[in-house]
């Protein structure tokens, strides 16, 4: 790695850490009391959300009203976001007079958006009129992210409270996150980004001339291009810090109008990490405990940074095959060297890379360079971290429960190595929390597997798969494992916008949403009605080095077991089938 | 009871091959999902056997039937680790049924008359009343309601001495199956047919009434979706390869049985087969340390324990006070105040009485005079006056409470002296009790009575305070006495002046706070907090209540025992934890060793991935199976003895088991499976 790249790696993480606690504090007063600075002036926005929703928010949910609450919510946007996209051809706001999307694409596109996993099987400036974009898609962006928050505070209330069967309300949980953290942060964020030159108008597309004028198959001279342009900044901005990902515009972060600048380019990808980071510190003040957070958020830097280096190092290196015909591909003042297919020469190897491992980390999904160009073991790190379970990270809220699903398994196994009925933060892990932890790992894991499984069998699902060999099987379990577990970014290389890959995609992008939603649902309300045992020294801390390093051992170990075999056949013989030679390339 | 058998007893272990091949009886096999999952996988490779040998296609049906021989035997190593710890549970139960012969029982008809008529023991109802003389057997569980006699109770706690037995107090409860040496007993039967103490004793060492325990149920959960999620793993490749057939344009798809050897391979069947050994030879342990528990569910809670309630008298310190000094008045020599205490205890039977005439003796050489001339007038103590003595040509001799006796004198017109006021004081600060003697209106001094501390009790304290666990003290001595004691054994805390209801309100304070609080208890006044208690061991000495109130009866009747019950509920849990992980370790070199060679033929490549050269494909997947067959045999001897428990805290304890089982869970199976490759290429059997 250069040392340009590990000063900007360096410079990512000093920020990043720096705005950890300012931030996860402050959550945790959102959902647990007034919110510092904005209250008063939010206030009365939030108490008249209340009045015209009817929501007495005083009154308390127990698990199953709240799950209830959480589905009825998706349902809702569900059909509203299909409909937008049904009618839109009548609708206004829309410019390029774009026609209905079709019945199979808007079923995957609102399925997707409601799961907060923004996997796009259409491309956003040929298909989106700009109310869709606005009013179905960014709304989705705000109010999934924000119930992926309010599911994680119900656990972490199943920690904190004892002898109860409520864990909070729902719509409080909702409102108080999209109106206190979400809003302020994207208005903050977008208003920044305008300034960097990202688009944010009504006007319709825009005619320029061609700075090099061209000429068409047909032989004639072309001198002009029509750019898309249209209300990006305020729809990019909550794409970034909501996890969602679902570009403005096709090409997501890699577009010029959507990532400009190197300065807009770090905001977006501190954007990425952003609240997922801050979330365990969020949890650590709600539980009373700091180190707990901070124990959480040290096991997903643990497997994320290796993760990030490899990845950075194996895409530096480049392809062996290039390096055999002699191409020059060591870094130097005038190119970043590496693997630079896909990628783009502003952003070069290690923002590149640093994006890739950020966006499949944390369930974003959208990209500034292409990943299926990446090398097989780049390409293996991004599908690696999504196979996980979406925890190293993860989503907003949701990256951090399925953390603390882990956490569970793991105290539970090594509850009974030092012979004592395990327990965490003072809760006993019992036979039902056990279930529905295994049901919460199960069913990701099964998605993918069996998606992929159903995917490279049927004849519709191998008849657009465009590479050959065992890069078209890495297109395949790539596009599972980011649906399953609600990342949305793609492998590209897969025509997923068919009917099938439609439906199959949109059915485990809702397994992977609510199969785990709601295990983690029960969970909490099981904890919320245990009583709260007093640490003793016969508890084992769960704050240690010690239990970080479990913690990491048992997400790597489950990952690795389930996809081993697949990940054999894709990424991993695509690499060993590499010339194994890679002379001249000195830039390791 | 006491005999422990050796863990590979010849007996036990041909009865175990019998019963593991029993066990091959599909309803057992399905009490076990792992291993049902390789039952199922093993009968279906036996029929891809026998199709290759019908029909030869792709596979070497020599392959097929060494892969098939060695799954069987992995269901059988399962089966037999299963049968061997019933085994051992089977012949603790045999000694105990030998004391379960057909006994007669003399029922009385009328308790005045003594008419008795014979009946069987097992048609005794609750309420009957039987009459047992000496050398009978008492026919079941019951309360002596006259008469006293001496019990040979060898038979439940092969304790040989015999113990006496009474009616009223808290040596009245008989248990059947023992014998009356001397005298007679008559006894109201306190349980129904085929619910004695007995019976219930034999159902839990043979495992009839095993039932799963929570922890148990939790991590059977956690293996099920382990293992569904293998299955979908393996499952899921069939059609992956032959998507990579297809993509590569060479070799041919993976094989069923490479599959099921896969599958078999990834699942805990570790553990899976173990699991239930490792709660079966739990019990046994205990057992073995002559305590009989009512459910599994109590010997594991009992490693979860926090606080530990101990009586002081009998398990803190020794029985009873004993006096240790006398402190004689100004005026008064020791040897007066010697001799007058001598007198006032020559009737008093108590520990404590006869101990003041030891001492007497030890001392000043006194003993027993032949009174009765002088037609000595005996006071026995009583709770109202809280005094004894003796009166005696006309002298009142009194010892007592120091309150009664100061009384007492002045009724008299006499006093208490400054100088035993505070020898009175001192002696209650350290924790001792003062006794004053006064003859007549003359306070002659005080006895110091002394409670002696069980040697080494405070380290076994230090111990459960390693392993987390707080001791409370119940005593019913005041504060003052109390809290020295305390400090003297080293407990926790102390509950003084205790009634049986402060018991109750302690147990339940803690329990509300969160706690698990152990207990033991003998007297019917402890049933209550024995009952409230999470952990609750009876002493076999004590009354039925106390029995039926407990989750634990302690045959030794030892009050230290609650820490090897705490040891052994550690042990079983830690016993499955440990083996779990190492399960779940081993499936990396299992993926090493399987994976190449599954797809040697479309990705040669994938060779590079097989760390531990082995041979060649076929030896790399039979060498797995083996592997993952001969681990179970070789951990049965862990899973019977359990995993050590050291009392060390848990961040140490839980480095130490995943250094030696989660990294070696790692290691080992990369030796062991390129050993077993060697030996079948050097046999030539792969």
């Amino acid at each position: 790695m250069t040392t340009s790249g590990l000063l900007q790696l360096g410079l990512y993480f000093a920020v990043l850490l720096a705005c950890v606690r300012p931030l996860g504090r402050y959550m945790a007063k959102v959902y647990s009391g007034p919110a510092p600075y904005l209250e008063r002036s939010l206030g009365p926005v939030e108490r008249w959300l209340y009045r015209l929703c009817g929501i007495a928010p005083a009154t308390e949910m127990t698990w199953k009203q709240y799950a209830n609450a959480v589905l009825a919510f998706s349902v809702v946007s569900f059909v509203t976001v299909y409909i937008f996209q049904r009618v839109q051809g009548v609708l206004p706001l829309n410019t390029e007079r774009l026609s209905a999307v079709s019945a199979d694409s808007a079923f995957n596109t609102a399925i997707s958006f409601t799961t907060n996993t923004n996997w796009q099987g259409y491309g956003g400036e040929t298909t989106m009129s700009y109310l869709t974009q606005m009013a179905a898609l960014t709304v989705q962006n705000f109010v999934s992210a924000a119930a992926g928050m309010a599911v994680l505070i119900a656990l972490i209330r199943g920690f904190i409270r004892h002898s109860t069967d409520t864990i909070g309300n729902f719509w409080v949980d909702l409102i108080r996150g999209t109106l206190y953290i979400l809003l302020p942060l994207s208005l903050v964020l977008a208003v920044v980004l305008v300034s960097q030159g990202v688009v944010q108008t009504f006007d319709s597309y825009r005619e320029v001339a061609l700075l090099e004028p061209a000429i068409d198959a047909e032989g004639h001279a072309v001198t002009t291009q029509r750019v898309a342009v249209g209300p990006a900044a305020s729809q990019i901005a909550i794409k970034q810090l909501g996890t969602n990902g679902g570009g403005f515009f096709n090409v997501n972060s890699a577009h010029p109008l959507e990532n400009p600048t190197p300065l807009a380019n770090f905001l977006e990808l501190l954007a990425i990490l952003l609240i997922p980071a801050a979330l365990c510190c969020t949890f650590g003040e709600m539980v009373g405990d700091r180190r707990q957070g901070w124990a959480i958020l040290a096991a997903m830097m643990v497997i994320f940074v290796p993760l990030l280096v490899v990845t950075t190092v194996v895409e530096q290196a480049g392809n062996p095959v290039l390096t055999h015909i002699g191409v020059d591909r060591v870094p130097s003042e005038f190119q970043s060297g590496g693997n630079m297919e896909g990628k783009e020469t502003r952003f070069g190897i290690v923002n590149s890379s640093l994006w890739a491992v950020a966006t499949t980390a944390a369930s974003n999904g959208s990209v500034n360079s292409m990943h299926d160009s990446f090398t097989p073991l780049g390409g293996l790190g991004a599908m690696w971290l999504m196979q996980l379970g979406e925890v190293v990270f993860g989503g907003v809220g949701s990256g951090l429960y399925g953390m603390l699903v882990f956490a569970i398994v793991a105290v539970f196994l090594s509850g009974l190595m030092v012979g004592r009925t395990p327990e965490y933060l003072g809760k006993k892990i019992g036979a039902f929390e056990m279930k529905m932890a295994s049901l919460a790992i199960l069913f990701p894991c099964a998605t993918v597997l069996v998606g992929t499984a159903v995917a490279v069998t049927a004849p519709a699902g191998r008849e657009t798969i465009f590479n050959s060999g065992p890069h078209g099987f890495s297109e395949v379990l790539y596009a599972f494992s980011s649906a399953a577990n609600n990342n949305g970014s793609a492998f590209a290389g897969l025509g997923a916008n068919t009917p099938f890959y439609n439906g199959l995609l949109g059915l485990a992008m809702l397994l992977g949403r609510f199969c785990v939603m709601l295990p983690v649902l029960a969970i909490a309300g099981s904890l919320a009605a245990k009583k709260t045992v007093p640490a003793g020294p016969g508890t084992l801390p769960t704050h240690t080095t010690l239990f970080v390093v479990l913690l990491v051992a048992v997400v790597m170990v489950v990952g690795a077991l389930s996809f081993f075999p697949a990940l054999a056949l894709g990424p991993i013989i695509e690499h060993l089938q590499l010339p194994t030679t890679n002379a001249g390339d000195t830039s390791l | 009871m006491k005999t422990t058998t050796p863990l590979l007893d010849r007996t036990i272990l041909t009865g175990a091959i019998t019963a593991s091949v029993w066990k091959l009886n599909p309803r057992v096999q399905l009490r076990n999902p792992v291993m049902f999952a390789v039952y199922l996988g093993s009968l279906l490779t036996t029929v891809l056997w026998a199709n290759s040998w019908a029909a030869p296609a792709g596979e070497s049906s020599g392959f097929i039937l060494g892969v098939t021989v060695w799954l069987w035997f992995t269901v059988l190593f399962a089966n037999f680790a299963e049968a061997i710890a019933e085994g051992h549970g089977q012949a603790q139960a045999a000694s105990l049924k030998k004391s379960r012969t057909s006994v007669v029982a003399r029922k009385l008809s009328d308790r005045k008359g003594r008419r008795a008529t014979e009946v069987a023991a097992t048609d005794l109802q609750i309420g009957d009343v039987v009459i047992v003389n000496a050398g009978e057997t008492i026919p079941t569980d019951g309360e002596v309601i006259e008469g006293v006699a001496s019990v040979d109770e060898s038979a439940i706690t092969g304790e040989s001495a015999p113990v006496v037995r009474e009616s009223g107090g808290d040596r009245s409860s008989v248990t059947g199956g023992t014998q009356v040496i001397s005298d007679w007993l008559i006894i109201e039967v306190k349980t129904l047919p085929g619910q004695s103490f007995l019976d219930r004793m034999i159902a839990m060492v043979e495992g009839a009434k095993r039932q799963k325990t929570p922890n148990e149920i939790a991590l059977a959960i956690l293996l099920a979706a382990l293992t569904l999620i293998f299955l979908l793993v393996v499952a899921t490749l069939l059609p992956y390869s032959i998507f990579s057939v297809r993509a590569s344009g060479q070799g041919h798809a993976i094989s069923l049985t490479v599959l099921v050897a896969l599958f078999v391979c990834l699942a805990p069947t570790t553990i899976g087969a173990l699991l239930s050994a490792i709660g079966i030879a739990g019990m046994n342990r205990l057992s073995q340390t002559n305590v009989i528990a009512m459910s599994g569910r109590a010997v594991e809670a009992a490693g979860d324990v926090d606080v530990l309630l101990l009586d002081k008298t009998g398990t803190i310190t020794l029985g009873n006070r004993q006096a240790t000094r006398f402190i004689s008045a100004d005026g008064v020599t020791e040897q007066e105040l010697a001799e007058a205490a001598h007198l006032a205890s020559m009737a008093d039977e108590t520990a404590e009485g006869r101990s003041i005439a030891v001492l007497a003796k030890k001392q000043f050489g006194l003993r027993a005079r032949e009174l009765e001339h002088i037609k000595p007038h005996f006071i026995a103590f009583s709770a109202r006056t809280r005094m004894s003595g003796v009166t005696l040509d006309g002298h009142e001799i009194r010892k007592g409470a120091t309150e009664a006796v100061e009384t007492h004198v002045r009724s008299l017109g006499g006093f208490l002296p400054e100088d035993v006021r505070t020898a009175v004081q001192q002696i209650a600060k350290s924790g001792s009790t003062p006794l004053v003697v006064s003859r007549d209106a003359k306070v002659l001094g005080v006895i110091e009575l002394k409670d002696i501390v069980k040697g080494g009790i405070k380290e076994r304290f230090a111990e459960l305070r390693q392993m987390g666990i707080k001791t409370v003290m119940i005593t019913g001595d005041n504060p003052l006495t109390a809290a020295a004691i305390a400090a003297e054994a080293g407990v926790d805390d102390f509950l003084a002046e205790a009634t049986p209801e402060a018991k109750l309100a302690l147990i339940r304070e803690y329990q509300t706070g969160g706690r698990l609080v152990a207990m033991t208890g003998d007297g019917t006044n402890d049933a209550p907090a024995l009952a409230q208690a999470d952990v609750a061991v009876a002493m076999n000495s004590g009354t039925q209540a106390a029995k039926e109130a407990g989750n634990m009866v302690d045959l030794d009747s030892n009050p230290t025992k609650l820490i090897e019950i705490v040891n052994i509920g550690k042990q079983l849990l830690m016993t499955r934890g440990s083996l779990t992980t190492f399960s779940i370790a081993n499936d990396v070199a299992k993926y090493f060793a399987i994976l190449p060679a599954a797809f040697a033929t479309t990705y040669p490549a994938l060779k590079a991935l097989d760390l531990m050269r082995l041979s060649s494909p076929s030896s790399a997947i039979l060498s797995a199976v083996i592997f993952n067959a001969v681990i179970i045999i070789a951990l049965i001897p862990l899973a019977l003895k359990g995993v050590a428990y050291r009392p060390v805290g848990a961040a140490q304890l839980l480095r130490n088991n995943l250094l030696i089982y989660g990294l070696g869970g790692l290691v080992v199976p990369f030796i062991g499976i390129k050993m077993i490759d060697l030996l079948l290429s050097a046999t030539g059997l792969a």
